[in-house]
């Protein structure tokens, strides 16, 4: 890991992107590939989901398995697939090869310093399930690989889903906020967590100041390139998601119709809006009585942990600042040394000053480094889940919003029956017919009601289960490697410095 | 920890950036305790000596930072000493960043945990600490340097200094009134034309004035940015107290139950980096910064005494040109010649003490900045193992759970 280290941090992106064509309406173009390998012989048939029923006490009637084609929106009902679980050493979130995220795409590297696939994994909450499912169907175990890139990747998949087996595409920035959008219409409202898309507005996805450069373009790139490329696994870590057709046309189609609702001032655009002000007010009056603990009490940790992150997230925004600044800091005094040195006139101690400059030079390179990955590694993941954090509180306003319909049909249903009892007092036969075709009509509306509330209720906690386990992975593989770029740099000092000690040894 | 009143502390890091100092056995002073009142800091003078000179053979005076800097300028302003280089007086003790900064603290404390808090008040006090620790430090060897000289050891003034158990406030006024700073504010505007100005015709002293004046602005430069180097590495450790705390409060929500033994080690970890940041960040202070600060001030010195000399030799050429009008005019040519040669003798004997003292100087200087970054690389390599044992420690935690 050290030796890829000492590459220069955007050296390459820079010769990389030379050859990046130029985006129409100054968006970037980024290649997304996925490829998905199979680590285990087939059986022709996909093994089926088993989940376990998490709702110890859900609000709904109790099912003993959930298949994923019960969703209403799967197309691909017979189409569900088992993910493997990851190794610790594989990089489910950053995939740039062995080495860490703070060394950008390479172009043309990248399939032959990929040894291994990468592995998404699926949380354990499946694990329980893994034997039962794999003694049941022989369980194809699949890997996915995505990889944001800038030119051309090729991978390769025998998920049925896909059309082909290796395929790479080209796609705009706004093509994967539309593809959230999509997302966060068809499943956000029946209790699934769509993972967030990143920020469009640089200046709103982050305060870090850069320092040195200011946000350069490479380091604009970089930063973008890698925030889509998380946001795309863990979309397709999702089972549900990924088998979404947008999902599958997205990684595979050659050309995706232009998305234009992401057009702040379009129709589409403003209506969002409308609706997200609406929400904030329904969230307000809505006062839910609330029958099951757990969504009380989970609402209430997500609400602490919330703060908690984002504050984190803040701490650890400044270390990177300061972090940026200590390098800065570092680079002038070693010039100002080296100049102390010229000045020297006692020859060894001359000698001794400049190699002192040459030694906080390197460590200024170091700093630089370091903040870099204090950047990719640490606030970024912590960014990504605050925006995380905000989907998930975003899918506990919409089961109170469920339940408000809910309730909002029994208010009727009792309206109509009130209706429906003055008609007969009144006797007016022909009107009782409708009256009495009402009643039906929102007796339904009151079953699907609850049938909704219930099912949304299923889904979050399922959906939070995920949720949960899945961070645990995520954090442990993502802080590891952060430590260990601690442990690079401390290395690095230790060898500057033991070089330079003789150096103020030898001084006459 | 630090509170109004007595505070007895350890000097345990002596930062002795002249070598050879206090060696003579026949007249020992150092500071072992201060006291800091408000904004008064209070100095407990100690000396121990053989000489015959003084009433008794061990005493105590207290002393403000005021008595240094009359005691510098008497020094300073007697004529004796022109040819000497002049130990810088001690700068004047400055609590106003620490100060600020616990000001600041105090406004954003609703903003943090108690835990948080606390910590951050301890790094102050730490802070604190240090500044008064470099304080003292610098007065003592401001003593110590005299103390050491074969001719300062000797003033008058200096055993008043050390010895007169009374307040000195009343002769400090005196001597305000005396010389007014007059000598003092005419060196530092005046200095440096009068230098670079003066042609020198003798080469060591053609070849020092070049050097010290450029490496005068050098080492001003280079002490600059060692303490603004100096400041990022405290930022990072204070940065690492917040990441800490922070995590601690995450650990104990429920939603992290399952994180909670990683989040605490990774808490721990911070707490612990932080401390080893700011160990790096104070020896790199004392041993780089502070190392860089005092001999800028000392190089200020010896340009002092080449500004004395300069002075000295324009005195001269005048007296020559005042013989030589005389001559013309015969007046007064008896009394114009023994000025000449006055001013001839103060010329030559401030040149030849004054090589003296430069090049002991040089020697002086290449032995503390040898011992200082060989003491400073020493101390960043410790720092570091530290660091990467505590970084790998909690990496082999990480991995095995």
């Amino acid at each position: 890991m050290a030796a890829e280290r000492d590459t220069p941090p955007l050296g390459s992106a820079a010769a990389g992107l030379a050859d990046f064509r130029e985006p129409e309406d100054g968006e970037d173009l980024f290649v997304s590939t996925a490829s998905t390998l199979e680590s285990s012989p087939s059986s022709p048939e996909p093994a089926s989901l088993q989940v376990e029923d998490v709702s110890a006490n859900s609000n709904g009637p109790k099912t003993a398995e959930i298949l994923i084609d019960d969703d209403q929106d799967d197309l691909f009902a017979e189409a569900t697939e088992e993910v493997s679980l990851d190794s610790p050493e594989r990089e489910p979130i950053l995939s740039d090869g062995p080495s860490p995220a703070i060394t950008p795409v390479t172009p043309t590297a990248l399939i032959s310093n990929r040894i291994e696939p990468k592995v998404i994994g699926v949380p354990s909450m499946f694990e329980r399930s893994l034997d039962e499912v794999e003694e049941e169907a022989g369980g194809d175990l699949f890997d996915i690989n995505i990889s944001v890139s800038d030119p051309e990747k090729v991978g390769k998949t025998s998920l049925t889903i896909f059309n082909q087996s290796e395929f790479s595409v080209k796609r705009r920035f706004s093509d994967f906020l539309g593809l959230h959008s999509k997302l966060a219409s068809k499943y956000m409202h029946i209790g699934y967590i769509v993972p967030p898309a990143p920020e469009k507005s640089i200046v709103g996805m982050t305060k870090v100041k850069v320092g040195k450069e200011d946000l350069s373009s490479t380091e604009f790139v970089e930063k973008r390139r890698s925030a889509l490329e998380r946001y795309l696994m863990r979309t397709v870590k999702h089972p549900t998601l990924i088998q979404d057709p947008d999902v599958i046309q997205f990684l595979e189609s050659s050309e995706l119709p232009r998305a234009v609702s992401t057009q702040a001032l379009s129709g589409a655009g403003i209506l969002r809006m409308v609706n997200k002000a609406a929400d904030a007010v329904n969230k307000m009056t809505i006062k839910m009585n609330e029958s099951d603990a757990w969504f009380e009490e989970k609402q209430q940790q997500f609400e602490n942990l919330d703060q908690q992150l984002r504050k984190l997230h803040a701490s650890v925004e400044a270390l990177v600042c300061h972090r940026k600044e200590l390098s800065v800091n570092t680079a002038s005094f070693a010039r100002s040394a080296a100049m102390l040195g010229n000045s020297e006139d006692h020859t060894a101690l001359s000698r001794a000053l400049s190699q002192l400059a040459e030694v906080e030079e390197k460590i200024d390179q170091l700093h630089q480094e370091q903040a870099y990955a204090d950047f990719y590694l640490f606030s970024e993941l912590l960014g990504d889940y605050v925006r995380l954090i905000t989907a998930v509180k975003g899918v506990f306003d919409q089961r109170m919003k469920t339940w408000s319909k809910w309730q909002d049909a029994q208010v009727m249903l009792q309206k109509k029956r009130e209706a429906e009892a003055k008609l007969h007092l009144a006797n007016k036969p022909d009107k009782l017919q409708q009256a009495k075709d009402e009643i039906k009509e929102w007796e339904g509306k009151v079953q699907q009601g609850e049938r909704d509330f219930e099912q949304i209720s299923k889904t979050i906690r399922k959906e939070v289960g995920r949720f949960e386990k899945e961070r645990v992975k995520d954090f442990k593989v993502v802080i590891i490697k952060y430590l260990e770029s601690l442990v690079h740099t401390q290395q690095q000092l230790i060898k500057y410095w033991e070089a330079f000690l003789p150096e103020a040894k030898a001084i006459a | 920890m630090l509170k109004e009143g007595k505070l007895f502390f350890e000097i345990y890091l002596h930062f002795s950036l002249l070598v050879d100092l206090n060696n003579d056995a026949s007249l020992l002073i150092d500071i072992p305790d201060a006291l800091c009142e408000r904004d008064k800091v209070k100095f407990t003078v100690h000396t121990k000596t053989t000489l015959g000179t003084f009433q008794k053979p061990e005493f105590s005076v207290s002393r403000q930072h005021e008595d240094f800097i009359w005691l510098h300028d008497t020094l300073v302003e007697t004529e004796e000493y022109a040819g000497l280089i002049i130990p810088p007086a001690p700068p004047k003790p400055d609590f106003e960043s620490p100060r600020e900064k616990m000001h600041k603290l105090g406004e954003g404390e609703a903003s943090m945990t108690k835990e948080e808090y606390a910590k951050m008040k301890q790094e102050l006090e730490a802070e604190y600490l240090a500044v008064f620790k470099k304080t003292v430090q610098v007065h003592e060897i401001f003593l110590q340097r005299l103390s050491s000289h074969p001719v300062f050891s000797k003033d008058r003034n200096f055993q008043i200094f050390l010895e007169y158990d009374q307040d000195l406030s009343v002769r400090r006024k005196n001597a305000k009134e005396m010389f007014g700073g007059f000598f003092k504010n005419m060196v530092k505007t005046a200095d440096e034309v009068l230098i670079s100005g003066t042609k020198e015709v003798d080469e060591f002293f053609d070849q020092e004035k070049t050097f010290l004046l450029d490496y005068f602005s050098k080492i001003k430069d280079a002490t600059s940015k060692a303490e603004k180097m100096t400041r990022s590495h405290k930022n990072v450790a204070d940065d690492y107290i917040h990441v800490s705390a922070t995590l601690n409060t995450i650990l104990y929500i429920p939603l992290s139950i399952p994180l909670s033994r990683h989040l605490e080690k990774l808490a721990d970890l911070f707490e612990k980096l932080r401390k080893v940041e700011g160990r790096v960040a104070s020896d790199q202070e004392l041993k780089l910064t502070e190392l860089l600060r005092y001999y800028m001030r000392d190089i200020q010195a010896a340009k002092d005494l080449l500004y004395r000399r300069a002075r000295a030799l324009a005195d001269y050429e005048n007296a020559n040109k005042a013989l030589d009008k005389a001559r013309l005019k015969s007046k007064d040519v008896a009394q114009a010649q023994q000025h000449q040669q006055q001013c001839l003798q103060k010329f030559d004997t401030l040149s030849e003490s004054g090589k003296k003292e430069l090049t002991s100087f040089k020697g002086r200087r290449v032995l503390a900045f040898r011992k200082n970054l060989i003491e400073m690389a020493e101390l960043e390599i410790k720092h570091a193992k530290s660091n990467m044992a505590l970084l790998q420690g909690c990496v082999e935690l990480l991995k095995s759970n």
